[in-house]
């Protein structure tokens, strides 16, 4: 078989650089005990809708294979399939782009923008504009991004940042937005209302009355995409309030920033991605808004459509034969919504803005296993498999931890456990050496008694939170010739 | 090398291990959720609409006129949006309800956001989903027009209910006379935003009601 050639990796955002190690952040996460209870709450809500509209749909499992034939099908021949969707979009009337990382996406946003001579652009939640920081890059340059889904909007008046795929602002009450609404809405905008309280309806009436002279106004929107159909030139995005829509058509130039592994081959892929991604992420029959365009609709929308094909890293990616089944990834969120991990520690302790088991796959692959956390990753898992079960393209979560913990490791080097494991396995491939080892054991366990032992030195990692069993007096064998004489075992 | 050309060069260099060659897969697997039947279909779609907390209104041929400026009335519309290729006598009939602007006319009302409700036909309905799906077509109008109003009646005819994704996919494919944009509307605006409460209408209209034509003219 051909070997593959890698692409450079991803480089840490600003914002992450110098995370902590995931054991580290989880445990200041599992120390905020409001923080538990909602995700508790939302992870547990989400996942019961998931469960009754899946078990609606007779073909779910054919569904599944469907949904990741389709991705597999546009990752495996990528160049072909991306060299087809620049065709479409640019036959459409549309302009791309191509950027190898976050800056050079960055860059080109900012010079889109500045070239329309505004200070502020109004945006569609995306994970991808998340990922590259394209906000803080534009505030730097002097230019507003307005984040319009609910839930980024808390985020970015609280100065925060989003703890989970689908619903970024669930660490936080309502108490906690109405007062953020209260502080923060009047210094960028139309100020909540005086008489503003904690209920639901009336802080999503306070966001839709602050955004809308922002919709209105605007003249450049900023999307992502959820999906980029390379033999039409159709992009999709998915979403439940109607901000995207607004951004996506109200605006006289739009600009869309797209993970190259978010094209699909055929419009007819279209069918499985929507039947399995609703479903899948808020446990919906539909999502309530899909908007769909191709390049330029004259008289309709946008008359200047950008596309921005987005490298950073998912080249590297696509290279490792097993690994390269993460960008098959439709950002759902279900696999957050099942693990027993994430449920307790949120998101903010995966240092990205990846987080969950899709995150802990994908971040050490995307950056690499330099940094604390990246390293960490594979091991925020107790390898339950429920993500996998969950997942609507069958990405195989914990196949890939596996792989991955097996990948830090030997990029390690020697340590004291795989010194151990060394000599474990000299003793136990020959009878003899075992049986002498076994024979050294049970003298220590005369020594020891019935005292129980609860630190050995130098395995105080393992034995700070385990108690260290207390070795035998006696072998097997040495019971056995004991109580039956001369048979064999 | 451009940003263009290194990108395809790493990608196919990422994927040198591949033999095959793209569209060997054959052709795309549809998933389909078969049909029971096409009235079960269109039961199935009423009840999927109405189970988003949008209003479904059941109709004849000849009953649809009334039932748009019944509709209008019930949520004090007084100004609203048509788009210039609406069916004239449903025009006529919002016309007897409130003051009606045309597609092009309205621009600067939307802008201002004064229009309380807007008028159109559809494309494709989606039984499984409870799903409208509008291509913009002259009696649906461009997409501001359904977007900034609060009140979107929307008529769809029977025919035009397919069972599942996949037929309403294969319906929508683009054409040769080129793509048209798609909107596919479940349900009024909503998030779950805060504490997963369900909120309606955050941005988009907050009141939708499907009329759903049926007999032997439809």
């Amino acid at each position: 078989m051909t070997a593959t050639t890698p692409g450079p990796l991803q480089e840490t955002s600003p914002i992450f650089v110098g995370m902590p190690k995931f054991p580290q952040a989880a445990r200041t996460a599992l120390a905020n005990t409001q923080q538990r209870r909602n995700l508790r709450h939302a992870t547990h809500t989400i996942r019961d809708k998931r469960a009754r509209v899946v078990a609606e749909v007779p073909e779910w499992e054919a569904l599944r294979v469907a949904g990741a034939q389709a991705k597999d099908e546009a990752l495996t021949h990528l160049g072909d399939y991306l060299e087809q969707l620049e065709a479409s979009l640019t036959a459409n009337g549309a302009t791309v782009h191509w950027a190898r990382d976050a800056a050079e996406a960055n860059r080109i946003v900012l010079d889109i923008v500045r070239s329309k001579e505004v200070d502020e652009v109004v945006k569609v939640k995306s994970m991808v504009t998340q990922e590259i920081e394209l906000n803080e890059a534009l505030e730097a340059a002097g230019i507003h991004a307005w984040e319009t889904d609910l839930a980024e909007l808390i985020v970015q008046l609280g100065h925060d940042r989003p703890s989970h795929i689908l619903v970024p602002a669930i660490h936080r009450n309502r108490s906690e937005i109405r007062d953020i609404f209260r502080r923060e809405m009047g210094t960028v905008g139309r100020a909540a209302p005086d008489d503003l309280t904690d209920d639901p309806a009336r802080l999503a009436e306070a966001a839709r009355l602050h955004l809308r002279e922002k919709f209105l106004r605007a003249k450049v929107g900023v999307s992502g995409a959820n999906f980029a159909v390379a033999d039409t030139g159709t992009l999709v995005v998915v979403e439940s309030e109607g901000n995207g829509r607004m951004c996506l058509t109200l605006p006289e130039t739009l600009i869309s920033v797209v993970g190259i592994e978010k094209v699909i081959p055929s419009w007819e892929d279209l069918s499985p991605m929507l039947q399995l991604l609703p479903r899948s992420s808020t446990g919906e029959r539909m999502n309530p808004y899909t908007t769909m365009w191709t390049g330029v609709h004259e008289g309709d929308g946008p008359q200047e459509v950008h596309v921005v094909l987005l490298d950073n890293g998912r080249s590297h990616v696509l290279a490792d034969r097993v690994g390269r089944q993460a960008l098959r990834c439709i950002r759902c969120s279900a696999c957050l919504n099942v693990c027993p991990v994430y449920e307790r520690t949120g998101g903010h302790a995966y240092g990205s803005v990846y987080p969950g088991p899709i995150g802990a796959v994908l971040n050490p692959q995307l950056r690499g296993t330099a940094s604390p956390v990246d390293r960490s990753l594979p091991y925020a898992s107790s390898l339950c498999g429920a993500c996998f079960d969950a997942c609507p393209v069958r990405i195989n979560i914990p196949e890939l931890l596996v792989e991955l913990r097996g990948r830090v490791v030997d990029e390690a080097g020697p340590s004291a456990e795989s010194a151990a494991m060394r000599a474990a396995a000299w003793v136990l491939s020959d009878p003899r050496r075992l049986a002498g080892a076994q024979r050294a054991a049970t003298t220590a366990g005369r020594l020891v008694g019935s005292r129980t032992i609860r630190s050995v030195p130098g395995l105080g990692a393992w034995t700070n939170a385990r108690d260290v069993p207390t070795p035998p007096t006696e072998t097997f064998r040495q019971w056995w010739a004991r109580e039956r004489g001369t048979e064999t075992p | 090398m451009s940003a263009r050309d290194e990108i395809l060069a790493r990608v196919r260099g990422a994927t040198a291990d591949i033999a095959t060659t793209p569209g060997d897969r054959g052709p795309v697997a549809v998933v389909e959720e078969a049909s029971p039947g096409v009235a079960e279909t269109l039961i199935l779609f009423g009840e999927n609409v109405a189970d988003y907390r949008a209003q479904v209104v059941r109709v004849g041929p000849s009953g649809v006129a009334a039932a748009v400026g019944q509709a209008l009335r019930e949520h004090g519309c007084r100004t609203v949006v048509v788009p210039d290729g609406l069916d004239p006598a449903w025009r006529a009939a919002a016309q007897e309800v409130a003051r009606v602007l045309s597609g092009t006319e309205a621009t600067t009302h939307l802008a201002r956001d004064t229009v309380d409700a807007v008028v159109t036909a559809s494309a494709v309905g989606v039984a499984t989903t409870g799903t409208i799906i509008l291509d913009h077509r002259a009696d649906q109008g461009r997409r501001e027009l359904t977007l900034v109003p609060d009140t979107h009646v929307c008529v769809i005819r029977a025919d035009q209910v397919v069972h599942d994704v996949p037929e309403a996919v294969a319906r929508l494919r683009p054409g040769p006379d080129g793509a048209w944009p798609l909107t596919w509307i479940s349900g009024p605006s909503a998030t779950s935003d805060i504490e997963l409460q369900r909120v309606e209408g955050v941005h988009g209209p907050r009141t939708l009601v499907v009329v759903l034509v049926e007999g032997p003219e439809a």
